[in-house]
């Protein structure tokens, strides 16, 4: 059958089994966008900005495992992507991302509106395309999902110019994909996989090392067999949260520059790191020199490009985490005695005691300012049953959130960790909501995150998702005000936030609800009034603005090198100035309901 | 240490440009790079010279592979292999320095393809170190211009050099 571009679009777009496309209009795609008019499936979600449009796609992909699927028009409505984009791919999101283009006889022009899409996405996309020809889109089409979603996952951009769109020819939707030049690797060498196995057994004192390339491999139950054969400690990367229970025995909880000081500890005295998904990233490794000075690695990942780049390994296997570990469970069946308990006991005896040392504690005065790690402490006690889908911003907050909102399943921690992009948290979680409307959708945001992206408070009023939006009101932008305290003289150059929005008020104004808690006794309050609403909530949580987060590794520092609290010179000058300077709106009495 | 790189790429537009992204946005140094089609039209081929530790021209093969429109990278270094280029040069050449320029150009087997009454220009084809000492040979007269095309290398026959293969196509998702 003949059809026009945009047509062709949009049933290519049916067969992939898009639901749901993340979008804003303009010029160039308004064939497209009529097309869409009528059509319930796959349905539209308007956002306020193509920047809200991404981190929805991302946060559909990341709890659904699908790919996320967003349209935009050319020039601003493409460079309003670029951060989603490279969000993406550093986090190694599915996604396909649609910008329109100029007609192709204007390309080069500077036609209005025209911008060099594919060059501008290059090295933020895995791939991208510009569609010349209408008879090439569909094969395009199935090519772009097809490389979002296979290997090591990451985001596709194709541009399609206004005449594509127009356009007529016939359609063919491709059924498979044969690409030369790209062939992932899922099954491991077998042989590096037996070796990995001996290596295991020999080893008293292991660790896994989990990332987030463990989530996308969805190898979630093979991780767990792996490690109850095994007894070995997992550690997890702020990208890997969820994929192994928080609460299991086996987890030392998130490593790196604010992981827990057991994780820390045991990996730098470890003798054998398993890493999963994972990348020595600088904010796991600190120092490379003196990180596990003692240890010999086995990596598992799907690219090998990941392989080798930071530390030496000894036992490299390029694979997919899942494929692997179902081999090396095999292996391993077989060959664990029960000894494995006895075997590490010294070990675990070991870590028992660094558990013991440091956990990861706060205190809460009743007369004191809300702790922020308490209200992210309630949040988690009170919501747990509900297996509730965490989205945060960037900061502090989301520490916190990743040391005490203990995720027990996968896929449900969206967070934005290579690029570390504020503004993140709302719109991700508006679009986990859209995957799951029946589950509880949290958002942990900074009040300096939240306002990059608030406009999307009328998406989610508009497709009624009824997010529960915890802004950790502390009047700075505190990650950066610690990072002051600690090494620039607690000078706080642009970081204290000024004047702030009433959020309550906010809320209101966009027809959600606020809430606000301003002491300890009014967290729990807030949070189960909150869970009875069948609306978007924006809770405001006035929390200790002076609160710093630890521990903390110092960038470039080594593992075993913790601030584990304030030094001297901040606690005193916490005592100087009790009831420290309050950003944002005053001291509001009680519980306030818009 | 150097090494000549062979990297077979799809024959499309934006390749050039992923390639030499992917060099400038990792902060690889690269030396030359040359590119030409191939006798299947719809490939190309590219020779790159580059230089870095072990670790790094490991990331840099691995890193040209995971592009998407490369086919296949050849670390030429690991085996046998012939590397040339192709050195333009325009030299002065007045009264007696034009019989000193003809006699340079014989000895390196190099050819006059333009002369003016105060120049020549002669065309040099070898490695690096017969390009490098005609230009020497060649300065004191004065050059005034000179073009090289960066090296192109193959590997010999004989002696296979170590192909560092894309992965083998073994476990391919089946597509739904
Ligand atoms: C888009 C963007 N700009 C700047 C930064 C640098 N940065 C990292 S954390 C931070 C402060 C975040 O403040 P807030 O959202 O209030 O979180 P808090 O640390 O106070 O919990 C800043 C500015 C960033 N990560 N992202
Ligand atoms: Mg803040």
């Amino acid at each position: 059958m003949k059809m026009n571009g945009a047509q062709i679009f949009v049933e290519s777009l049916k067969k992939e089994g898009v639901k749901v496309i993340f979008g804003l209009p303009g010029g160039v795609v308004l064939k497209i966008f009529d097309v869409l008019y009528d059509y319930k499936d796959p349905a539209l979600v308007l956002t306020r900005h193509e920047q809200g449009a991404m981190h929805m796609a991302e946060g559909y992909a990341k709890a659904t495992g699908k790919p996320g699927v967003v349209l935009v028009t050319s020039g601003p409505g493409m460079t309003n992507t670029v951060t989603g984009l490279a969000d993406a791919y550093m986090d190694s999101v599915p996604l396909v991302v649609f910008t329109g283009q100029v007609s192709t006889n204007l390309i080069g022009n500077d036609a209005f509106q025209e911008a060099d899409n594919v060059g501008i996405s290059r090295p933020c996309t895995k791939y991208n395309y510009l569609v010349k020809d209408v008879n090439d889109l569909a094969q395009t089409i199935k090519e772009a999902f097809y490389i979002a979603t296979t290997g090591r996952p990451g985001p596709v951009l194709v541009d399609i110019p206004k005449d594509v769109s127009m356009n007529q020819t016939e359609f063919n939707y491709p059924e498979k994909v044969y690409i030369r030049g790209y062939n992932p690797t899922y099954e491991g060498h077998k042989w590096q996989i037996k070796q990995a196995a001996d290596a295991i057994l020999k080893a008293r004192r292991p660790i896994i090392y989990v990332g987030g390339g463990t989530v996308f491999s969805n190898a979630f139950e093979e991780l767990r067999e792996f490690a109850d054969l095994t007894q070995i400690p997992v550690d997890m990367t702020l990208m890997a949260l969820g994929s192994f229970p928080a609460t299991h025995p086996l987890s030392l909880g998130m490593l790196g520059m604010h992981g827990s000081y057991a994780s820390n500890m045991t990996i730098h005295h470890s003798d054998l790191i398993v890493a999963m998904g994972s990348r020595f990233d600088d904010r796991v490794t600190g120092k490379v020199s003196e990180f596990a000075p003692h240890a010999k690695i086995i990596h598992i990942d799907i690219d090998p490009t990941s392989i080798q780049k930071i530390m030496d390994v000894h036992i490299p296997i390029v694979g997919d985490v899942k494929c692997v570990l179902r081999e090396l469970n095999q292996h391993l069946r077989t060959s664990v005695n029960g000894q494995r308990k006895e075997e590490l006991k010294p070990w675990w005896n070991q870590i028992g005691e660094w558990q013991r040392k440091h956990p990861l504690t706060y205190t809460q005065e009743k007369n004191q300012k809300i702790k922020p790690q308490y209200m992210i402490d309630r949040l988690y006690q009170l919501t747990k049953d509900q297996n509730p889908i965490v989205a945060t911003d960037v900061g502090q907050h989301q520490m916190w959130a990743a040391q005490h909102f203990k995720l027990d399943h996968p896929r449900t921690w969206l967070t934005s960790g290579g690029l570390g992009t504020m503004g993140f948290g709302f719109p991700a979680a508006l679009g986990a909501q859209r995957a799951f409307p029946g589950r509880l959708v949290l958002g942990i945001v900074g009040d300096g995150s939240f306002q990059m992206n608030l406009q999307e408070l009328a998406t989610a009023m508009d497709h009624h998702l009824p997010v529960k939006i915890a802004i950790v009101n502390n009047g700075y932008h505190g990650m950066v005000r610690q990072w002051q305290d600690l090494f620039y003289n607690s000078r706080y150059s642009a970081s204290c936030l000024g004047n702030c929005p009433d959020y309550v008020k906010l809320a209101d104004a966009y027809g959600a609800i606020g809430l606000r808690a301003t002491k300890p006794e009014e967290v729990d309050v807030v949070i189960k009034e909150s869970l009875k609403i069948d609306k978007p909530v924006l809770i405001d949580f006035q929390v200790d603005p002076m609160e710093n987060c630890y521990p903390m590794i110092p960038a470039g520092g080594a593992n075993n090198e913790m601030i584990l609290e304030n030094p001297p010179e901040l606690q005193n000058k916490e005592k100087e100035k009790t009831g420290a300077k309050k950003a944002g709106n005053g001291e509001k009495e009680g519980v306030l309901t818009a | 240490m150097e090494h000549i790189i062979s990297v077979m790429v799809e024959n499309k537009f934006g390749v050039l440009s992923r390639v030499a992204g992917l060099f400038s946005g990792r902060g690889f140094n690269i030396e030359s790079l040359s590119v030409g089609p191939s006798m299947d039209p719809t490939v190309s081929m590219m020779t790159l010279v580059t230089r870095g530790d072990d670790r790094i021209v490991e990331q840099i093969i691995k890193q040209l592979n995971k592009l998407i429109d490369v086919i296949k990278v050849v670390d030429l270094t690991e085996g046998a292999f012939v590397a040339r280029e192709t050195v333009l040069i325009k030299i002065n050449a007045k009264g007696e320095d034009r019989a000193e320029a003809l006699r340079i150009t014989d000895i390196f087997r190099a050819r006059v393809i333009d002369s003016t009454p105060a120049t020549y220009t002669i065309e040099v084809t070898g490695d690096t170190n017969k390009i490098d000492a005609i230009i020497n040979l060649l300065r004191p007269l004065g050059i005034k211009d000179l073009i090289r095309t960066g090296r192109i290398a193959i590997a010999r026959e004989e002696i296979k050099a170590a192909v560092q293969e894309k992965s083998p196509d073994k476990k391919r998702l089946e597509l739904k």
